[in-house]
């Protein structure tokens, strides 16, 4: 794993990539203390990083779009599953190196308060808890980011997925308030969901009765919930949609409570994710 | 050393390999021999672990490859038929990650690192960006990748193609010195390759097994009898009364050219210079001259060719 890691810090050191990332993110926060900081004169740092985390939806896709499909372009994924290395392990070093890029920036972004303190009165706690749950919740997307490099050899599609995708979380809550809450739309929404779930497994395991299984049972259990207790399905899709959004929950943080399920939240979302991208990778072995 | 027990690799409904079994004991230059598309890759690649077996078993050098991974991808050196580089680093960047990803430190890493570089000859290149070598260069750093760790076994996938003969040929001698120390295991689709370098020859054919055996083996076996081909300036009676008095010829035939010369193929078991010299004498006493004469020495390229061929037509019946 440490031999991936050095690999992939390396590489980003020596290519652009890393230095972009930073600028843009530097520059993010940058153009945020100027409007929410210096031209309010407000001291909270903490509404910069909530202004900020929009722009993941186009750096964390940038960032995270070579990891993987790059090796299967360039057909390096041979010579790593021949190393006496374990898939997790590969995963692992590659996810530890973006989030090492990802973390450097946010050190300078962390001299921000200290510099604001100097002219005044600043509650540092309630900025750098921000700013860790900002570093957790950016760790969160690059895992979902990594998975759908995982997916593909081609970046430009990794990223093209990546993007919207994160642009639908970033939006889901505001989006929840069209969506019908009622028994019957909720039903249909998730049978639709349904539907398309199986699609996708049956695209990623080229298994037609996996697919038909998990899409029949889901259908099966909506409907019977539906005639058994019609009350149980209003308000579920609007519900999932803000639950499913990762940046709902840091808004909570730049409010100035430090919400520890939040953090387990993402934690959860870093491992599942992680999880699946080995699964993807281990799945090549098995075409 | 490697034991392929039952192997069977199956893509959707295609069966690329289908019960595969043989071993390979240690100490030779192995050439895995097959047309396009023959499953050779298919093969090297469930050897070293990067694909999985729909069935069977492999062991390296006492490892299941598939449940003790690590351990036997430690005993195994792998040169895919695209050499794994990062295009955007230099030799000595890229072996120094192989070498630790293979569990070297420090010195040990250095001094193999050194050690590999001097054998495929590619010190002076050393921090050159991959992506400005050419494709030889690009196939040494390839081994040179396969070569660290010291495997006892190193496979290699169709090292030579798309290389000049001048590569070849220092690629091939490469090869030679490796097989001094390692077990090597290369697929080529070239036959006079595998003959000049390999010791042992297995030949596949759509994912069967057809002939495993010595290159020298393989040529007795198929064309047991050496042929003679030549054209004399004689009746058809006049040389069949010749060629039965030679013992040595066991089979022959005569045709007539339409220049009314005569054409002969004789099968023999016999040296084929003694028979010519014979013949020679033969024809020479009644005055009948020989205008042409070769022997015909059976070729790796016709055991090839016999053998994936009576496989396509056993398949088809």
């Amino acid at each position: 794993m440490i031999a991936v890691l050095k690999h992939e810090l390396s590489g980003y050191f020596h290519s652009l990539t890393a230095y972009i990332f930073s600028a843009f993110l530097l520059a993010f926060v940058g153009i945020g203390a100027l409007i929410y900081n210096i031209q309010s004169a407000i001291a909270n740092f903490e509404y910069v990083l909530g202004y900020v985390c929009l722009g993941f939806v186009v750096i964390i896709p940038i960032l995270t779009m070579r990891v993987m499909a790059e090796e299967k372009k360039q057909k390096t994924d041979q010579l790593l599953y021949s190393l006496p290395i374990r898939t997790s392990q590969i995963v692992m070093g590659k996810y530890f190196a973006l989030l090492f890029v990802y973390l450097a920036p946010l050190c300078i972004a962390a001299l921000y308060p200290l510099i604001f303190a100097q002219f005044g009165e600043v509650y540092l706690l309630t900025s750098y808890c921000s700013l860790f749950a900002f570093f957790v919740m950016g760790a969160a997307m690059i895992a979902v980011g990594t998975f759908i490099s995982s997916l593909t050899e081609n970046q430009g599609f990794a990223a093209g997925i990546a993007i919207p995708i994160l642009l639908f979380n970033y939006y889901s809550v505001t989006l929840a308030e069209y969506v019908s809450a009622t028994a019957a739309g909720s039903a249909a929404a998730v049978i639709v969901l349904s539907i398309l779930l199986g699609l996708i497994i049956c695209y990623l395991t080229k298994n037609k009765n996996l697919a038909y299984g998990i899409s029949i049972l889901m259908i099966f259990a909506v409907a019977a919930v539906y005639f058994a207790d019609r009350s149980r399905l209003e308000g579920l899709v609007p519900d999932i949609m803000t639950k499913l959004s990762l940046f709902e929950r840091f808004y909570t943080f730049v409010n100035g409570v430090f919400d520890l399920t939040a953090i387990i939240y993402y934690i959860t979302v870093i491992i599942f994710f992680l999880f699946l991208t080995v699964q993807s990778l281990e799945k090549r072995r098995y075409n | 050393m490697i034991t392929v027990e039952h192997l069977t690799k199956c893509y959707g409904g295609f069966t690329a390999v289908s019960d595969l079994s043989f071993e390979i004991d240690e100490g030779h230059v192995y050439g895995f021999l097959g047309p396009n598309g023959a499953g050779k890759s298919t093969t090297m690649n469930i050897m070293t672990g990067c694909l999985s077996a729909t069935e069977g078993r492999i062991r390296v050098n006492g490892y299941d490859i598939f449940e003790e991974p690590e351990q036997a991808k430690r005993t195994i050196g792998y040169l895919p038929e695209q050499p794994p580089l990062y295009m955007n680093e230099t030799p000595a960047e890229y072996l120094r990650f192989v070498g630790e990803a293979k569990g070297l430190k420090g010195d040990m890493l250095k001094r193999q690192i050194n050690d590999v570089a001097e054998k495929t000859k590619i010190e002076h290149v050393m921090d050159r960006l991959i992506s400005t070598l050419s494709k030889g260069y690009r196939q040494r750093v390839g081994i040179a990748q396969a070569l660290l760790g010291s495997p006892k076994v190193i496979v290699l996938d169709e090292p030579t193609v798309g290389l000049d003969p001048i590569q070849i040929i220092e690629i091939r001698e490469l090869i030679r010195q490796l097989g001094e120390t390692h077990t090597v295991i290369l697929s080529s689709h070239i036959l006079s390759e595998v003959q000049a370098i390999c010791e042992k020859v297995l030949i596949i054919s759509q994912g069967k097994l057809v002939a495993f055996d010595k290159p020298e083996n393989l040529e007795k076996l198929f064309l047991a009898s050496n042929g003679i081909c030549f054209t004399v300036e004689a009746s058809k009676d006049e040389t069949a009364e010749v060629l039965e008095k030679i013992d040595m010829i066991a089979e022959w035939k005569i045709r007539l050219r339409e220049d009314d010369r005569i054409m002969v193929n004789i099968k023999t078991e016999s040296e084929s210079v003694s028979i010519c010299r014979e013949l020679f004498f033969a024809f020479a006493d009644r005055k009948r001259a020989i205008l042409e004469m070769s022997s015909k020495k059976a070729n790796l390229e016709d055991v090839f060719i016999e053998l994936t061929e009576g496989e396509k037509g056993g398949s088809e019946k």
